[in-house]
Order: C-alpha cells, then sequence, then structure tokens
C-alpha cells in the first residue's frame, strides 16, 4: 500500500513537473517530457501470467511496457470472461485510475469490454482478437492481431527438414479460423520441403484441457508423427509430452525451447512488447491510438525463436530464405490452386493472399494432406 | 448431557431473573451456528496470515485491500454482490440435496446446459415475443433442463444404486461436451467466427440491472430462490420428510416416506435452479451461450453450500462474502504482486478449517438451549 502510494505521488510529482514545464515554456519542451507522462495501464489475462503460452506472451509484452517512463503496470490473471473481467475492468480504472486497458483474451471483448467501453468514454480499451469494426464499436475501443500463421508456416519448413517418417502432428483447441490457418500454414510450410508430407490434427475442444492434450500428443506421436506443434493456450504440455516421446517440437504462442532444448526446432512467437509499448508511447504523447492494429514478422508483431541445434544446416538455410522473403511483406502463404482435404478447390489457380488479405478470417477449410476434419 | 451441578455456566443461567430465559434459550439456540462459523473465518485467516508472513508480505497489507476491495465502497460493494449473484444459486444446487444426505457436485453441468437451453429457447422469439414472456420462457426451458441433468442423479441413486457425488461430476463433463457441440454445431451463429456462440439476444431483451445499482436482477432472483429454499425446508412437510430421510434413509422407509421422489424431487429442484443461473448468465451477462458459461460458478457453488452447512439462508451473506474475496482477489494481485492463487490458498483454508470446526458442534454448554430453559 505504501509502496503504491509513493510510486503514485512519484508518478504524479512527474507529471505535474513536466506540466509546469511543458506550460511555462512551451517552445523548449516537446515530446521528451510528454513521453515522461504518468500513464496507468491495465492489463487482464484469462490463464496464468507463466503459462509459457498466450497469456505469458502477453504478460512478457506488458512486462516491456512496465519499463518505460511514467508507466505504471496494474496485471490481473486468471479473470474469467463473465462479469468478472467487466468487474475487474472497472475496478482498475476506479481503484488504480487505469486509463489504458488490454483486456488479452479473445472472449473479453463482447460484451464485457464493450460495456465498459460504453460506460467509461474517456477510457482506452485495446483488445487481442481483430475484432473491432468501424462504425459498430465505439472509437475508445480497438483491435489489434498479428498474423501468426507466418511463423508457423516457416515452423512447418523446420518440420518438414527434420520430419524421417514424412509424418507430422498437430494438437488445436477449436476449429476456428485463427487456429485453422495455422494448421494450414503448417503443412504447406512443410510441404515446401517434400509434397508428400501429411499433417494430422487432433482437436481437443478447450483452450487449456492438460490431459487431452497430452493423450493427443500421445496418439499423434504413437501415429507416427515426428515433428509436433500445436494451439492451444499453454503448449507446456505438448512440448514436454512430445520431446519426451523422441518427437521434434516446434513452439507457439511464447518460446518453450527450455523446457525441452534438445528436440526445439524453433516457434512461432508473439512479439506483444512491440506492439504495447507503441500504444502506451503514443497515448502518452497525446495522439490517437489506432483502433484497428495488426502487423506480422515484417512489422514486429511476431517473431520466431532462435533455431534450436536438432536443424540441419540446410533446414536453416531454407528457413532464413523464406523468413527474408516474408520480412519484405506481402508473401503468400496461401496461394491457389490450392484444394481442401474433402478435394474441393479452395483458392483458384489465379489467386494468392498475402498476409492481410480478408479472405483468410473466414477460413472454414483444412488443406490437402492435413489429415482430420472440422467438424 | 448431563450437567453438573458446579457448572460455572449453570450457576449463570440460574442467576438470571425467569422471564429473560426463553430470550436466552432463543438466542443460544441460534447463537451456536453464528459463533462457530465466525470463529473458524477468524481461525482460517489467522492461518492464512502465517502464510502470507511466509512469503514475506504483510497481513495487514493484505486485509486492509481486501476490506477495500470487497466492501470498502459502494463500487466494491456492487463488484463483491455481482460476483456473488450465480453463487446463490449453484450453492442451492449443492445444499438442497445435501439435506437428504446427498453429495451433488455437477451443478456447472446445469449451469451450461442451462444456458444453452435459454439461449435456443429465445433463438425463435427474440424480435417477435414480448421481453417478459421470452424471458419466463427462457427461465422455464433451463430450469427444466437443468432439473432433468441433476435429477438424473438423483434418480440414478436412489433406483441404480449409483455414487450420486460421482455421477453428478462425470455428467458435469458430459454437459460441458454438450453444450460445445450445440454452440459449435447447431445452434452456433454464423457471424461467430472465432468464438462460437449462439446468436446474441437483442439489447432490449436483456435482464437489466436492479434500479440504482450496477448489479444485474439475478441477485434479486438468487437471494428469492434462498429464502424459497429456505421455508420450502423449514415449513414444509416435504422439507420435513426430505429432512428426516437425510437424517437416516431406512427410518425414513420404515415411516412410509416416499424417500425415492423425495431424491428425485429436491435433486431436480436443485438443478433447476443451477440450470436459471445459466439462463441469467445468457440473458444478463454473456447475451448468448458460448464456452464461456462454464466459468467454475457450479465448482464455487460447492464451497459456498458447504461454508453455510447447507442452510439457504446462510447460502446469502456467505456467497456475498466469497464475491468479496473474490472481487479483492484482483487487487491483492495488482497492489501487493501476489499470484491469483492465493485467493484459492485462502479459500482452501477457511474451507478446511470450517469442516473441521463442525466438530465442535454441541461441543460448548453455554450454546445448550435446555441449559438455558431449566428453572431451577
Amino acid at each position: 500500500m505504501t509502496k503504491l502510494l509513493s510510486m503514485n505521488r512519484r508518478n504524479f510529482l512527474q507529471a505535474s513537473a513536466a506540466g509546469a514545464l511543458a506550460g511555462a515554456m512551451p517552445g523548449l519542451i516537446g515530446s521528451p517530457a510528454a513521453a515522461q507522462t504518468a500513464l496507468t495501464v491495465g492489463f487482464i489475462y484469462v490463464g496464468p501470467k507463466d503459462d509459457y503460452g498466450y497469456n505469458q506472451a502477453h504478460a512478457e509484452g506488458a512486462a516491456v511496457v512496465k519499463a518505460l517512463p511514467g508507466v505504471t503496470l496494474v496485471e490481473e490473471e486468471n479473470v474469467p470472461e463473465t462479469v468478472d473481467v467487466q468487474k475487474t475492468m472497472e475496478s482498475m480504472i476506479n481503484l488504480d485510475g487505469a486509463t489504458l486497458l488490454f483486456p488479452t483474451s479473445f472472449g473479453y471483448f463482447d460484451p464485457h469490454m464493450l460495456a465498459m467501453a460504453a460506460k467509461y468514454p474517456d477510457i482506452q480499451f485495446r483488445h487481442c482478437g481483430g475484432l473491432w469494426q468501424e462504425g459498430k464499436n465505439p472509437a475508445n475501443t480497438g483491435s489489434y492481431f498479428g498474423y501468426i500463421f507466418q511463423g508457423q508456416y516457416l515452423n512447418g519448413i523446420a518440420a518438414g527438414h527434420a520430419t524421417k517418417s514424412k509424418k507430422i502432428g498437430f494438437v488445436a483447441a477449436k476449429p476456428i479460423p485463427q487456429v485453422l490457418q495455422n494448421i494450414n500454414a503448417f503443412l504447406l510450410g512443410a510441404r515446401t520441403v517434400d509434397p508428400g508430407i501429411t499433417c494430422q490434427v487432433i482437436f481437443t475442444g478447450e483452450w487449456s484441457l492438460a490431459v487431452k492434450e497430452a493423450e493427443a500428443t500421445n496418439a499423434l506421436v504413437d501415429q507416427g508423427a515426428d515433428v509436433i506443434t500445436c494451439h492451444v493456450d499453454s503448449p507446456k504440455v505438448v512440448v514436454e509430452t512430445a520431446a519426451g516421446r523422441g518427437a521434434f517440437v516446434c513452439g507457439y504462442h511464447a518460446n518453450q525451447s527450455p523446457l525441452a532444448p534438445e528436440k526445439y526446432l524453433t516457434g512461432a512467437e508473439w512479439a506483444w512488447g512491440n506492439v504495447y509499448s507503441g500504444f502506451v508511447k503514443k497515448a502518452q504523447a497525446g495522439e490517437k491510438l489506432g483502433n484497428f492494429v495488426r502487423g506480422g514478422l515484417k512489422d514486429g508483431f511476431v517473431k520466431m525463436s532462435t533455431l534450436g541445434p536438432a536443424v540441419s544446416a540446410e533446414g536453416r538455410k531454407a528457413f532464413e530464405v523464406t523468413q527474408a522473403e516474408m520480412m519484405k511483406g506481402g508473401f503468400s502463404v496461401f496461394k491457389g490452386p490450392l484444394k481442401d482435404n474433402k478435394g474441393d478447390t479452395v483458392v483458384a489457380a489465379d489467386k494468392s493472399y498475402a498476409e492481410d488479405a480478408i479472405e483468410l478470417e473466414s477460413m472454414n477449410y483444412l488443406v490437402e494432406g492435413v489429415v482430420g476434419s472440422t467438424a | 448431557m448431563t450437567i453438573e451441578a458446579n457448572d460455572p455456566a449453570l450457576s449463570i443461567a440460574s442467576e438470571k431473573p425467569t422471564s429473560l430465559r426463553p430470550i436466552l434459550e432463543w438466542i443460544a439456540r441460534r447463537a451456536e451456528p453464528v459463533v462457530i462459523a465466525l470463529a473458524a473465518i477468524l481461525i482460517g485467516l489467522a492461518l492464512f496470515s502465517l502464510f502470507i508472513l511466509a512469503v514475506g508480505k504483510s497481513p495487514v497489507t493484505l486485509f486492509q485491500l481486501m476490506y477495500t476491495g470487497g466492501f470498502g465502497s459502494w463500487f466494491s460493494v456492487q463488484n463483491s454482490l455481482s460476483r456473488a449473484a450465480p453463487l446463490l444459486l449453484t450453492a442451492l444446487c449443492v445444499a438442497l440435496p445435501a439435506r437428504l444426505g446427498l453429495v451433488i457436485i455437477g451443478g456447472e453441468g446445469a449451469v451450461v446446459l442451462g444456458g444453452v437451453a435459454a439461449a435456443a429457447m429465445a433463438l425463435p422469439l427474440a424480435g417477435t415475443a414480448p421481453v417478459f414472456l421470452t424471458l419466463i420462457l427462457m427461465a422455464i426451458a433451463a430450469m427444466a433442463v437443468g432439473g432433468i441433468w441433476i435429477g438424473l442423479a438423483g434418480f440414478l441413486r436412489h433406483y441404480r444404486g449409483v455414487n450420486e457425488t460421482i455421477s453428478s461430476l462425470l455428467l458435469s463433463y458430459i454437459a460441458i461436451a454438450l453444450m460445445n457441440q450445440f454452440v459449435e454445431g447447431m445452434l452456433r451463429d454464423p457471424a461467430s467466427l472465432n468464438k462460437p456462440s449462439t446468436r446474441p439476444l437483442p439489447a432490449e431483451y436483456m435482464l437489466g440491472k436492479i434500479p440504482g445499482m450496477d448489479v444485474h436482477w439475478g441477485l434479486v432472483i438468487g437471494i428469492l430462490a434462498c429464502i424459497v429454499s429456505w421455508i420450502v425446508m423449514e415449513a414444509t412437510s416435504y422439507g420435513f420428510a426430505a429432512r428426516i430421510a437425510g437424517g437416516n434413509v431406512r427410518a425414513a422407509q420404515i415411516q412410509g416416506l416416499p424417500v425415492g421422489k423425495l431424491i428425485a424431487g429436491f435433486t431436480a429442484l436443485a438443478g433447476s435452479f443451477a440450470g436459471l443461473a445459466g439462463m441469467i448468465e445468457v440473458a444478463a451477462v454473456q447475451g448468448s451461450a458460448n464456452a464461456s458459461l462454464a466459468a467454475g460458478y457450479g465448482y464455487t457453488g460447492i464451497l459456498v453450500a458447504f461454508l453455510a452447512r447447507h442452510n439457504p439462508l446462510a447460502i446469502i451473506p456467505v456467497a456475498i462474502l466469497l464475491g468479496g474475496i473474490d472481487a479483492s482477489g484482483g487487487l491483492i494481485q495488482r497492489r501487493m504482486g501476489l499470484p491469483d492463487a492465493t485467493v484459492l490458498v485462502l479459500q482452501g483454508t477457511l474451507f478446511i478449517v470450517i469442516l473441521f470446526c463442525e466438530t465442535f458442534y454441541g461441543r460448548f454448554k453455554i450454546f445448550n438451549p435446555d441449559l438455558w430453559k431449566r428453572s431451577l
């Protein structure tokens, strides 16, 4: 309590000093002083901050923000997508004085964040997931998201070089567009190495269900898959189980290499620190935050884990060449002709979709070579 | 219990004027659960303080924050009440069968299926039928489904000898799987791309806030349900029969009480309350049925019911207390840098101590009404 009060007082003093100086010498004090503006930023996570996954990726981003001058960070973990998150937002606003909130779970948006945004029009809300719509959602809200399937494509390249059985595996939560993009990108990446590679997918049905994730990983290895990746909230169980069975792993959300240093090839990680410090610096400078912010590898929204020792020289070269291509922007992971695994054409021969193509947002198919079903 | 003539409590009692005795007897009878529960909470908090000291933080700061976050301002009170609202109903789902001697822990399943049933009922009605009628039909659908779900556990217990604790828990897993199946399949709103949900209720069909408060009507419904349950349990022949059956099934059967019907009826009633909690989640908070319905209210309800000793009236303060602990949990995380699990440690400590203190009932002569009734 005492610590917090003194913290607030210090920030208050800084802010008022900066304000007084700026008022006295408008010509001399420009943006450097503005960057010191006191700002309380709230982060809300749906799971634990140290889950080696979705929430840890956001918490690592929050830690970058915490180090910025003038920023007070308030965080709350394990907040369910119910009235609880509404009250947590209100509590951060009322009791902590937060003016910029990042409710990071997808399910926080509607109705929870929208309800709070209507009630507190002076507070800025930015939500992870890309749901914000112009004209429909209030101006003090917004979305940010990254094209992380680019990372899964690069994972696929590393996997394609590592697999001997030509079978790779994917443990997925739910058959929703974001997850389907990742599964398809992973296989398409692997197929650049060998078009005979197949990818078995198992959906667990829940974002966080450790027992089922372990069962799914074991089942994939039993069926001959020797490189495993996943899209669940916490990849820890999948990574440890797969490595324990002798399979290689590609990470997701955060860096899981400490969990399996020998077997970890690479991983698709969020780089939320860049995104969050961008928002916070704008807020401190009094600039508009933007309502719809997206980016991929090129924009620093997504990054790759350092390649592990198991990646061959050949694999490393192919990985780096494609990564360099992607860094230029406009790289099409999904390009025609492309069929789904039922034999229907999903991308016509003359079409190709760059990372920001709107068509990708409603993906409802698994591409040819993925063994599994969306329903 | 025999009372020694030289008992100090007895001598105090005998000094009191005769006219006070009925009042003292009344107080003694009712003071026991209150005093024991409060003492248990104090012991629990004391043990928890040791834990906080062990991790190098100040328990004083922690309790100050708990008060600020849970009850320190009108905002905090409303925060606690909002969180308590669903717990009132899910606690009843545990408390009512408990009076029959059944331990039902699968309320979560009735909550999620109730929510799905309510959302499904609303689909053809929203936009055309009157608001009030729609809400009533949603509530009926949710209560029917929740009642069948938990009633099934009661039915299996009585007629097939299946342990109701295990069956209700397993049924709740089936319920969550069914919810996912409906929400991601038949009932899915095609517009809900990355978070499969049913079509949202129009705003005018939502169950609003209590006037003058930032808490939805679920709180009032929950409190009414607790009061009605208490009346049923304490003042009707059904409740009396249920308590007899809970005390001794054989004795109840010998007396000719319809034990099977009582078990089926009370488990169904209990399940219907949990189903109603699901409907309120949909109609007052979420606006649609989706995976967020499985937020653990059914499980927290178990804790509330046990802390309230399965007394429907006691559920009200206990649910508010736990709502307050939950509300302050966030503040403790933010201000003291303690993980969310801290609140779970506190809840667990309170739970164990309160169960332990159950053994003190009847041990203290001061609470014995006979002591105060006796004229010497």
